[in-house]
């Protein structure tokens, strides 16, 4: 066996537009998971029965089910049942933006609970509203102790994005496939696209670490 | 003296649980009420009613004259901004200081004002380092809640309730979780508001403090007031067996005259 990445690396702006579209993937799920999870916790943590009931179903539903099956209900199953044109980019944006919220809910929501009950009696007594304890006194407090499982929920979905290849959405797998295809050589191909995800994660990893530390030195981080 | 706080006929329940069992009150202004009792007489609910930390099961609240809610089928109804805007007007210090601690002293103390009474940053500054001076921790402001004693920490509560303008303070055993050696800064900060004529009710195991700071003392006892006097003479001579053992059990163990 010979190694040879010459071939593999003569096509190289093909892998670079799939990391482009595997980043835009997910940034797009994160930018909309994201408040989407913060609005299924407070509704899930809400005293109005109906509407914890729906959030927690909406909640449970998304952990509780493949992200494949997800993915395909959304690209082939639901344009059969309304009338949209269902593109790959927007049933994997679709897809990872609801699957993810459904973890970030819940840990928004340990989040939130992890905070004293005492804080939230301190902020009622100076005549705070629910929506300024939540904003002011309770959030601040619970995103800083989210911050690790939310990085490590992030790096789960840049890794679960590749799914989105089997939809014929060229993100970096996809592109990977191809040049595989095209080049006759698979070994060289996947190598490169192993480390690049290793890369790219390794560096977020190392940020989320220097953020906990930088957390930790105004006394209110997860780490000592 | 004019009446600033009237409650009639309050009752609480928790469940099946009947805590608080028809109380009656008025308080002038001006006025320290102490209010004793052993736990699980309903000293600590009743406090909390007045500010509708906990809603009233019955019973009615005036504050100033007004009727706190509205009466509709013969029951109190409460609009939760109403008890905002209400809340607002009454300072609560609790036994866990339950500062912010994401905050600066600083902004412990400005948070109410600019948030909740919406005054501008610069009058919320000032009004907040006046009575951080009040209660002597002006040189502290700049820290966070974490690196304070437990009486500072508490002393900041009281700073932050100060800075609302309340009209009455209440006090929620606020020494017990103090170390013994702490709690003196914090009885005589409470007493100094007492001398500039604050209205305030506190619930307190400290015997010493309701004789020499209270104008009144009020000894609960399941869910009802049995006894209030003035304390040089209720603490001297109670009434009733049942206060009597109560303060025997706080005065066990004395030191020799």
């Amino acid at each position: 066996m010979e190694w040879n990445f010459l071939a593999v690396l003569r096509d190289f702006d093909l892998l670079m537009l799939g990391l482009l579209n595997t980043l835009k993937v997910t940034g797009l799920a994160l930018l909309f998971g994201v408040p989407l999870g913060l609005a299924l916790a407070l509704s899930r943590l809400s005293t109005f029965r109906i509407l914890s009931g729906i959030a927690g179903f909406i909640v449970e539903f998304f952990r509780t089910t493949p992200p494949l099956v997800q993915l395909f209900w959304f690209f082939f199953a639901l344009p059969i049942l309304i009338d949209v044109r269902m593109t790959p980019l927007i049933a994997a944006v679709v897809t990872f933006s609801i699957q993810s919220s459904a973890f970030f809910a819940e840990i928004f929501r340990g989040g939130i609970l992890s905070i004293d009950k005492g804080q939230w009696e301190g902020a009622k007594a100076i005549g705070m509203t629910y929506g300024q304890c939540q904003r002011r006194i309770i959030l601040p407090q619970a995103i800083k102790r989210m911050i690790p499982a939310f990085m490590e929920r992030s790096i789960e979905l840049l890794k679960t994005t590749t799914l989105v290849s089997t939809v014929a959405y060229t993100d970096l797998m996809f592109q990977a496939n191809e040049l595989a295809q095209k080049t006759f050589r698979p070994l060289e191909v996947y190598t490169i696209v192993a480390a690049i995800y290793f890369v790219l994660i390794f560096l977020f990893s190392q940020f989320s670490i220097a953020v906990e530390h930088r957390l930790a030195k105004s006394g209110e981080g997860t780490v000592r | 003296m004019s009446e600033i706080l009237r409650i009639e006929n309050l009752h609480k329940s928790f469940g099946d649980l009947e805590v608080l069992k028809g109380i009656d009150l008025a308080v002038q202004a001006g006025e320290t009420v102490v209010l004793l009792g052993s736990s699980g007489s309903g000293k600590s609910t009743m406090l909390r009613c007045l500010n509708f930390m906990e809603t009233p099961t019955e019973g009615k609240i005036h504050l100033n004259g007004e009727l706190i809610g509205t009466e509709r089928g013969g029951r109190m109804r409460y609009r939760e901004a109403e008890l905002c805007a209400l809340r607002a007007r009454i300072g609560m210090v609790f036994q866990h200081f339950n500062l912010f601690p994401h905050m600066t002293v600083l902004e412990n103390v400005m948070e109410g004002q600019v948030i909740v009474l919406g005054r501008g940053k610069p009058e919320a500054q000032d009004k907040a380092m006046a009575q951080l001076d009040r209660v002597g921790l002006a040189e502290k402001a700049a820290e966070y809640p974490a690196r304070l004693s437990g009486g500072q920490k508490q002393r900041v509560a009281i700073a932050r309730a100060l800075a609302m303008d309340p009209e009455v303070m209440l006090f929620d055993e606020v020494t017990s979780a103090l170390d013994p050696e702490l709690v003196g800064e914090v009885l005589k900060t409470i007493r100094q508001l007492a001398e500039d004529g604050m209205t305030m009710l506190c619930v307190t195991h400290e015997l010493g403090f309701a004789y020499h700071v209270a104008n009144r003392v009020l000894f609960l006892h399941e869910g009802t007031i049995l006894e209030q006097g003035e304390p040089q003479s209720i603490l001297k001579a109670p009434a009733t067996d049942r206060m009597s053992e109560f303060l025997e059990g706080h005065s066990l163990f004395k030191l020799p005259d």
